[in-house]
């Protein structure tokens, strides 16, 4: 590996990409307050530049000259240390997702032959593994804060903040499981890849524009993995740890100026990564929805040289802001659960239709895995099939239900 | 499974419905009034700034209408009027009577716009405007005199 790779891959692709991300975070609150202004027919912040768009930093500036207060009865250390310890696993958690399709580099500066650079920090294979993890290590700042405060607003906030990721990160991971094993048949079809990669799950994903797309072959999945990463990044309806109507701001209820824009930034950035992972496992990554349709595959970016980079990761990046946006929207329509139906619809809801769909998953992808190799076919392409069949079988048996109770009652009664 | 099905709808039809109320929201018009460049209209028996009238017309045109009598002040529920009278004179003369208001104070920080000091005016001259903009920067400032609160003489 020559200088150049190594600077590339260790230091510039390392940097631009968190460099990136954290400069979309102002956007998205940006995004937020004018998007949920018109949902409440107002026009939100316009006027500090262009439509308001440098209203996030006048706020930054604003928080920056507030007074930093430490509570006098707070556990000094634990208390300054835990904005710190809530932002970095939602950055870390970054690194291995795939921002964009592997780039073609020559191996030194100018010259030299062409080597693949994955648009990504690092293609660990166990990639998901560690967004998992680290979803999990980001609730110990929320907790650390509510304990260190000394105040019982804020301890109340830290203690529903763990409760509730306990309960939310069961169901995630047993959705996350069920794409898995799509993702697992891809790499043992395909040599090259590994099996708990994101970039295996964006990869697993190509067909004819979103043919291929998680959110359609694993729907209750997705609709699970989206329920609990809003309840992951705290955010209404699930913003219980923070209920400002109950607990005054929850677990940041003592903290002000720059501590307070570190939680508020770590948010952001937790529904950033969220959003990305969503987008990798379940919305085709990086992978363009247009590729295969006659006409506009004609455009094939592939051969001119900025180009082919950018448009994956601008594809990606879009896929991300749909999902923010859906955050958006969800946050502002939906009153926030109380703490019970909280933990109902974590426990007795998402939790067995998390493992009913898993063993589902699993069966029919079982079953592809032994057809496949009869019909010549990709067991991938054999369990889309498989699962077409039962969503159709399911969908008639529920019409010819409905219609044979609808015949056998007049109508109207 | 029939009972199933109605509890996922039962959840489900709400937030459908939430969704769709706040997707209507989206695309009406914003009702903001952006305030310095647009306003909405005064209503025209708004109660804000007073101002001490002049004659318009006839026999005493340009004369002032205040004759110092001190019933505003005293009409005042927030004591905030604070008048001194002197007495006219044919060399100098402020208004028709026999005295007329040489110091004439209001304390806009106290006074809650009752409008009784123009109920209780018997010539007319403390009417409250619809001029809303009272903001000033010390406290000094809202002490209005008899200059600001006059109206400019009839031209």
């Amino acid at each position: 590996m020559s200088g150049w790779m190594i600077f590339l891959r260790a230091v510039v692709i390392p940097l631009v990409i968190p460099i990136v991300v954290l400069t979309l975070i102002p956007l998205w609150i940006w995004l937020e307050r004018r998007v949920c202004a018109r949902l409440q027919q107002r026009l939100g912040p316009n006027r500090v530049g262009w439509q308001g768009l440098f209203q996030p930093i006048a706020d930054v500036i604003k928080l920056l000259f507030k007074e930093d207060i430490t509570p006098s009865h707070a556990d000094r250390i634990v208390y300054l240390a835990a904005p710190v310890v809530a932002l970095i696993p939602s950055v870390a958690a970054l690194a291995v997702i795939p921002f964009g399709d592997t780039m073609s580099v020559p191996s030194h500066l100018f010259w030299g032959d062409p080597v693949p650079v994955p648009v990504q920090v690092a293609d660990v294979n166990i990639g998901i593994l560690w967004v998992l993890a680290l979803g999990s290590l980001a609730v110990y700042g929320v907790v650390l804060a509510g304990w260190a405060s000394n105040n019982k607003w804020s301890l109340l906030g830290g203690v529903r903040s763990a409760a509730q990721m306990v309960s939310y990160e069961l169901p995630m991971g047993l959705a996350v499981i069920a794409v898995m094993l799509s993702s697992s048949a891809f790499a043992t079809a395909h040599s090259g890849y590994a099996a708990l990669s994101l970039r295996t799950a964006v990869e697993s994903q190509r067909g004819v524009a979103f043919a291929g797309w998680n959110c359609f072959w694993h729907f209750p999945a997705f609709v699970i993995f989206c329920i609990c990463a809003v309840a992951e990044c705290n955010r209404a309806p699930f913003d219980l740890p923070e209920a400002e109507q109950e607990l005054t701001g929850g677990f940041h209820t003592e903290y002000s100026s720059l501590r307070f824009a570190m939680f508020f930034m770590g948010e952001y950035i937790h529904m950033t990564t969220l959003s990305a992972v969503g987008t990798a496992l379940f919305f085709g990554g990086y992978l363009s929805p247009l590729a295969g349709i006659p006409l506009v595959s004609s455009l094939n970016v592939s051969h001119i040289p900025v180009l082919n980079i950018l448009a994956p990761v601008g594809w990606f990046l879009l896929k991300v802001l749909l999902c923010i946006l859906l955050f958006i929207w969800l946050r502002w329509t939906l009153p926030r659960l109380r703490w019970d139906q909280l933990m109902r619809l974590g426990w007795v809801a998402l939790l067995p239709a998390a493992f009913g769909w898993v063993m589902v998953a699993a069966i029919l992808q079982t079953v592809a895995a032994e057809i496949a190799p009869h019909t010549a076919g990709d067991p991938l392409l054999v369990y889309r099939v498989l699962v077409f069949l039962t969503a159709a079988l399911l969908g008639l048996i529920v019409y010819f239900k409905r219609a044979g109770r609808s015949a056998a009652r007049p109508a109207g009664a | 499974m029939r009972d199933f099905f109605r509890q996922v709808l039962e959840v489900v039809e709400p937030l459908r419905q939430g969704f769709a109320t706040t997707r209507k929201h989206l695309t009406e018009k914003p009702v903001t009034v952006q305030y310095p460049e647009e306003r909405r209209p005064v209503p025209a028996r708004a109660r804000w700034r007073h101002i001490l009238r002049r004659y318009e017309d006839g026999e005493n045109r340009g004369l002032e209408r205040c004759i110092g009598c001190s019933l505003c002040s005293a009409a005042c529920p927030a004591d905030c009027i604070y008048v001194e009278a002197s007495e006219n004179t044919d060399e100098e003369r402020y208004s028709p009577g026999e005295r007329y208001a040489s110091v004439y104070q209001i304390n806009m920080l106290r006074c809650i716009f009752c409008g009784m000091c123009e109920e209780a005016c018997p010539t007319g001259a403390i009417v409250l405007t619809g001029d809303f903009e009272l903001a000033e920067y010390t406290r000094e400032a809202f002490i209005y005199n008899k200059e600001r609160l006059l109206v400019p003489p009839v031209s």
